[in-house]
């Protein structure tokens, strides 16, 4: 089955709230080599300004795969996870996410085009914060191999 | 803090995979595919070997210049493509050398330009992380 282009516009729920934990902005620092202390110590990220340890910057990934297990769910995506490559990454950040935030994704996908056989969907996932104000905006573009 | 000029080198680290990074990414992040951690199955989709997960290296690479930045809360806007993969082994894992260098700047907005190897090769395509100047 073929990506479907439908998949273009159509309307997503927001995520469930996903509130981000000290201890889990530590896990993930550790995880990408982030020894900065403004990642792992409340009172280094005070310091400069924030409320708790800052996540860093791929920390979004977390939030907007979310949306893209949404995506996935979709039973006329004809997009299968076996197929999938990760080809191109973004965010587009307002501010840092912080520990204390409670964050939801809203997917939209804006753009399917077709490259020798594969397909490369691009999807935005805009993040917001419990105000309803936008933290960032986290795009990939995935590229679906033809059925083997 | 004075502007960098174009060209200059902000930052650069050498950063150590091996197996053990992988897992505690997949833990950390909540990606668990398979090729990360199984050789059978990294073989069986025709894979060199076990791969790094793209988001790990696109992470660790832009982590390089947050003690420069000072405030990550500086960075804008990251990109990158993933061109190509980051095998690595069971036994010798592998090593990503991330060099930062200033790409483009104007009086408010700097372009830093991550160049990332494993083995010689270029791993990511275009990682650009725009900041603020100051």
């Amino acid at each position: 089955m073929p990506v479907n282009p439908e998949l273009v516009g159509r309307d997503f729920a927001p995520t469930a709230p996903y509130l981000v934990g000290r201890e889990k902005v530590r896990e993930f620092a550790r995880a990408v080599f982030a020894d900065d202390p403004q990642h792992l110590d409340p009172a280094a990220a005070q310091a400069l300004g924030y409320a708790d340890v800052v996540a860093p910057p791929t920390f979004a990934m977390v939030i907007q795969d979310l949306t893209l297990q949404q995506l996935l769910a979709e039973p006329d995506s004809g997009i299968e996870l076996s197929r999938v490559l990760h080809g191109e990454q973004r965010f587009a950040y307002s501010r840092p996410i912080v520990a204390g935030d409670e964050l939801t994704a809203r997917l939209t996908v804006s753009g399917i085009r077709t490259l020798g056989g594969n397909a490369m969907v691009t999807s935005d996932a805009v993040i917001t914060d419990a105000a309803g104000e936008h933290v960032v905006t986290a795009t990939s573009v995935l590229v679906v191999g033809a059925d083997a | 803090m004075t502007a960098p000029a174009v060209g200059e080198v902000v930052a650069e680290r050498t950063v150590h995979l091996t197996r053990e990074s992988l897992v505690r990414y997949a833990g950390a992040s909540g990606d668990f595919n398979p090729i990360h951690y199984r050789d059978d199955v990294a073989a069986a989709v025709g894979l060199p070997g076990v791969l790094a997960h793209g988001m790990l290296t696109m992470g660790l690479a832009v982590e390089t210049i947050v003690p420069w930045l000072g405030d990550s809360g500086r960075i804008l806007d990251y990109g990158v493509r993933f061109t190509r993969p980051v095998v690595v082994d069971p036994e010798h894992g592998a090593d990503l050398v991330i060099v930062a260098k200033v790409g483009a700047a104007d009086d408010d907005i700097l372009r830093i330009d991550l160049t990332v190897t494993s083995g010689g090769t270029t791993v990511l395509g275009k990682a650009q992380v725009r900041v603020r100047a100051t």
